[in-house]
């Protein structure tokens, strides 16, 4: 072989071959296990055999009333986070890009330090300030007067506690993608305002219709992660008390732990289904709707 | 073409076999190291007992623990590592329906034939066997599962041991009263919430003698049982009657030990292996610990449900000097050394199930307690160990009963789906 025949095998391999490690970690790890997951979802399962029983899995998880409250509360559970996250996200980003505001870069850093730490970190660290007798924000409204309540104990508060220190957690990411909308949008918008008078017109007519893309970005990402939590959940209450704050996710692992794979394979599918059905027309919605500027 | 493929398996193959010579090289000659898996808290305070006890008499062998969560955390990781071939050397786990779940005959190396099986009670192997097979052998004592209460508390109000249910009820207004938590419960541990339900099958099983046999059967519900009922009847009571503490629905295990041995807390529905961690953590206040069995509706048929030992199992991946190794320290922990070295580090929680073996002298009260209900034949195990039936959901329907959310009879037929749903994963007759 001459140098230029080699040089040309080289070039013909080149292409072909270089898709085969990202096509093969791709059917090894996404195509297989996904498709899989679906045949097992309709058997019996448990590691060494499988026993096909039809859609037994599925009957049993939606009639199953402690089962299908994973549902409900996943759907509220995303709804809440992802629409209080994108209504306080916005003023605080107008906040940090506004002028009149020092020590920015400071501020910014706070805003967005949450983000940083290790969900599991901050979910049993808010469970202890939670923490109904000894717990620092009891002991401050105790102190201040105020009526203070059992966070995470109490079945009827469990949910929407986890649901605060989510959204907590999380306008970090949705601040700095407002702060980004706002920062792109051309300065002449606000010039023309100038004239017309303060903040609000400008806050009313310029910014929010302009960052539209961006609040469209916050609810799909927010709501999405929403319907697939299970971190937060999982180190502050666990579910619990009781099956007050299972969402979906909870409820598919304790059926794993149980050793119910087949049913657990089962939920999984149905979370799968649930984000596909209620995300995808959303995003279409959205995208149609995109402005450019 | 035949190079660039040639080429290319080289390129995939050589990391594999470096990371296969990086295996290699971890066997080395000298002691051999092998790795247990506990679960955290008691079962780790015994393990760890076991282990150095035996370590100091076998110095060519190391045992490494490993921690594991207690409760479903902890079945999920034993299950899974099972399964998925990466188990320890060998571990420690509940004996009964736990262990049936675990699939025993295809994952456990059967040792029904070891010589060192024969000192073994009869009425142990029955729940660590499935078939002719026989997993584990027991590294601790049978413990009562029951009220542990607060002697002081008791004597300051005068009170007596309550041998029904009404009289616990009597005594636990009067403890209210005096500003003392009547019940501990700690729902942040979901497994702490089932005493009120699992040790009340002495009751049970006193008024249906033939209750396990037939629930194993498919034959009689928690929920159609009036008698079985009973149990979630009292966690429901609790609440109602507000005796349990503030905070109770995420308290933690070891703080209901805490409010226990310091007296903050009258009576703590729990296992005797709860002893283990007083005496570690607040050793002045072990001997103010007492048992009673958990009071049924009528006086004269007054008895404790006792559960039996976990044990220590070898999964099948366990092969060669190691198999030997851990039979070595199985065979010293049935041993009478074994076990007075134990005693020595670890106070006993009730009974052993070792023939020849006897508590010390010097044994805690409330140990004596329990020993005084098996020696007058007052006692039968658990549900757990007379039926391979237990539904994982237990937990989660008694802290639903225990706050407040769920009536009795709900948590109780939404339990037994829960058991069939386990006995059909199980593939049980009958189901």
């Amino acid at each position: 072989m001459g140098k230029k025949s080699i040089h040309r095998s080289l070039q013909a391999a080149y292409p072909n071959w270089f898709y085969l490690p990202g096509v093969l970690t791709f059917v090894v790890f996404f195509i297989i296990p996904t498709v899989s997951a679906f045949y097992f979802s309709l058997t019996r399962w448990t590691l060494f055999e499988a026993t096909f029983i039809g859609f037994e899995n599925y009957v049993a998880f939606l009639s199953d009333p402690m089962l299908s409250i994973g549902l409900k509360n996943s759907l509220i559970y995303a709804f809440l986070t992802s629409a209080t996250k994108t209504i306080l996200a916005l003023p605080l980003a107008v906040l940090l890009t506004s002028e009149i505001l020092r020590f920015k870069g400071f501020y910014r850093s706070v805003v967005f330090f949450p983000v940083l730490v290790s969900t599991i970190a901050v979910g049993i660290t808010f469970s202890i300030l939670m923490q109904p007798n000894k717990g620092v924000i009891n002991v401050a409204l105790r102190a201040l007067h105020l009526p203070h309540f059992d966070w995470l104990g109490d079945p009827r508060l469990a949910l929407y506690s986890v649901i605060f220190v989510d959204v907590w957690k999380g306008i970090g990411i949705a601040t700095v993608i407002y702060m980004a909308g706002i920062l792109a949008i051309p300065q002449d918008y606000f010039d023309a305002t100038k004239l017309d008078g303060g903040f609000w017109i400008r806050f009313r007519h310029v910014i929010i219709p302009l960052v539209r893309n961006s609040t469209f970005t916050i609810i799909l990402l927010s709501f999405m992660g929403g319907l697939r939590t299970f971190d937060i959940v999982w180190a502050m209450t666990g579910g619990g008390p009781g099956f007050a704050s299972d969402i979906l996710t909870s409820v598919i692992y304790k059926q794993y732990q149980a050793g119910f794979y087949g049913l657990s394979t089962a939920g999984n599918v149905i979370l799968f289904v649930l984000v596909t059905v209620l995300v995808l027309p959303l995003r279409t919605f959205f995208s149609s709707r995109e402005i450019e500027l | 073409m035949a190079k660039k493929v040639l080429v290319l398996l080289v390129i995939v193959l050589l990391p594999l076999a470096i990371f296969a010579a990086g295996q290699a090289e971890v066997k080395k000659a000298g002691p051999i190291t092998l790795t247990y898996l506990v679960a955290s808290g008691s079962d780790q305070i015994q393990a760890r007992a076991a282990a150095d006890g035996f370590m100091a008499r076998n110095p060519d062998i190391r045992i490494e623990l490993e921690l594991r969560p207690g409760g479903g955390d902890g079945d999920n990781i034993v299950k899974t590592r099972l399964a998925t071939k990466e188990m320890t050397d060998f571990f420690y786990y509940n004996a009964g329906s736990l262990l049936q779940a675990l699939n025993p005959n295809e994952t456990l190396v059967d040792l029904a034939n070891e010589p060192f099986m024969d000192v073994i009670d009869d009425a142990f192997k029955t729940t660590v066997a499935q078939g002719n097979s026989v997993f584990g052998t027991p590294n601790q004592t049978a413990m009562g599962g029951g009220i542990l209460y607060n002697k002081r508390v008791y004597e300051r109000l005068g009170l007596s041991i309550p041998k029904t249910w009404a009289e616990f009820a009597a005594n636990n207004e009067k403890i209210k009263r005096a500003g003392i938590t009547p019940v501990i419960a700690t729902y942040g541990d979901t497994w702490t919430s089932q005493l009120f339900v699992l040790a009340d099958y002495y009751n049970v099983q006193a008024q249906i003698p033939d209750f396990a046999d037939r629930y194993t059967a498919n034959q009689i519900k928690y929920a159609s049982t009036p008698a079985a009922l009973k149990g979630f009847e009292y966690l429901k009571e609790g609440y109602d009657k507000g005796w349990y503490q503030s905070g109770f629905a995420t308290a933690k295990y070891d703080q209901g030990l805490e409010m226990l041995a310091k007296g903050e807390g009258a009576h703590y529905p729990m296992l005797s292996m709860a002893l283990a961690n007083i005496d570690a953590n607040w050793p002045e206040t072990v001997e103010d610990i007492g048992f009673f069995a958990q009071p049924g509706e009528d006086a004269s048929k007054n008895g404790a449900t006792i559960w039996m030992l976990s044990a220590n199992y070898i999964p099948k991946t366990t092969t060669g000097e190691k198999l030997e190794a851990v039979k070595r320290f199985l065979a010293y922990t049935v041993s009478p050394e074994g076990i007075s070295d134990m005693n020595k580090a670890v106070p006993p929680a009730g009974p052993y199930l070792i023939k020849g073996a006897k508590l010390p002298d010097d044994v805690l009260p409330a140990v004596q307690d329990i020993a005084r209900y098996i020696d007058a034949g007052n006692s039968a195990p658990a549900l757990e160990f007379v039926s391979p039936v237990k539904g994982p959901r237990l937990e989660q329907f008694c802290v639903a009963v225990g706050t407040g959310q769920m009536s009795p009879l709900e948590a109780a037929a939404n339990y037994d789906r829960d058991v069939t749903n386990q006995s059909k994963q199980l593939g049980l007759p009958g189901w």
